[in-house]
């Protein structure tokens, strides 16, 4: 299969986008693009581990100096 | 003391407070952007706690109005490039890691399994894979992002390109359509 990515014409009707460099208009974006976006994102929305603890303790006592 | 000097004491326990609410709202970002660089939680998190350490130790240089977001990031980004450099690439994605970290999350919807778009992420040149972290994830400008690493916005942009292509080579092979394949 030959991916669109190998046509190099300039485009000036399309605009660009981070996961757009194949899309037709109107088609869904590649996946890895919004797997990118959703792999950030629920890293984004877990709660801090507890490691973490140690760390605010210590900026919560840096602050109270 | 004069009530000038308890004024000023004053404003500035407010002002490191501000800071520290600040840095500390931006933990999950840190953790979303370090575990792109690493692969790995663990060290993400680690990486996450120095920078925060450092930030912190270095608050007074920071300019407020500015965006905090980009600065930590530039930390973090710095800090990780030392050690990098220092100890190449013991970031080498552990699968078991990755699957029982990215897995749960994945939907048939997304197109792409996580695990495989992790996998394909650390194949990327580290130049390519923070760009792609930083534009197409973290929602920074291109501007932002060149700037966080220290090059010219040509050059961002050129990254975020190249790494996209690669990208979807990678995850794309021959005769699949990787947008409409099931997780």
């Amino acid at each position: 299969m030959e991916l669109m990515l190998t046509d190099r014409k300039p485009d000036p009707v399309r605009k660009r986008s981070v996961g757009g460099g194949s899309q037709q208009p109107g088609a869904r974006p590649p996946g890895w693009a919004q797997g990118l976006r959703n792999l950030y994102d629920s890293v984004v929305s877990e709660p801090l581990p507890d490691s973490f603890d140690d760390l605010l303790k210590k900026l919560d006592q840096a602050g109270d100096d | 003391m004069t009530d000038r000097t308890q004024q000023r004491r004053s404003s500035d326990h407010d002002d490191q407070d501000e800071f520290r609410n600040d840095l500390l709202a931006l933990l999950p970002h840190m953790r979303a952007f370090a575990r792109g660089l690493c692969g790995r939680p663990e060290q993400a998190d680690d990486l996450v706690q120095e920078t925060v350490m450092r930030a912190w130790t270095a608050r007074d240089s920071f300019s407020p109005g500015t965006s905090m977001k980009a600065w930590t990031f530039t930390i973090m980004r710095n800090h990780f490039l030392n050690d990098l450099r220092k100890n190449r690439r013991q970031t080498q994605l552990d699968p078991e890691v990755a699957e029982t970290t990215l897995v749960a999350r994945a939907t048939q919807e997304e197109g792409v399994h996580m695990s495989d778009l992790q996998r394909a992420l650390d194949k990327l040149p580290d130049e390519r894979r923070e760009a792609l972290l930083l534009v197409g994830a973290g929602g920074f400008s291109y501007e932002e992002a060149a700037s966080i690493c220290g090059v010219p916005i040509g050059t961002m942009k050129s990254r975020v390109a190249r790494g996209r292509a690669q990208l979807h080579t990678i995850l794309e092979p021959a005769g699949e359509s990787v947008a409409y394949s099931p997780a």
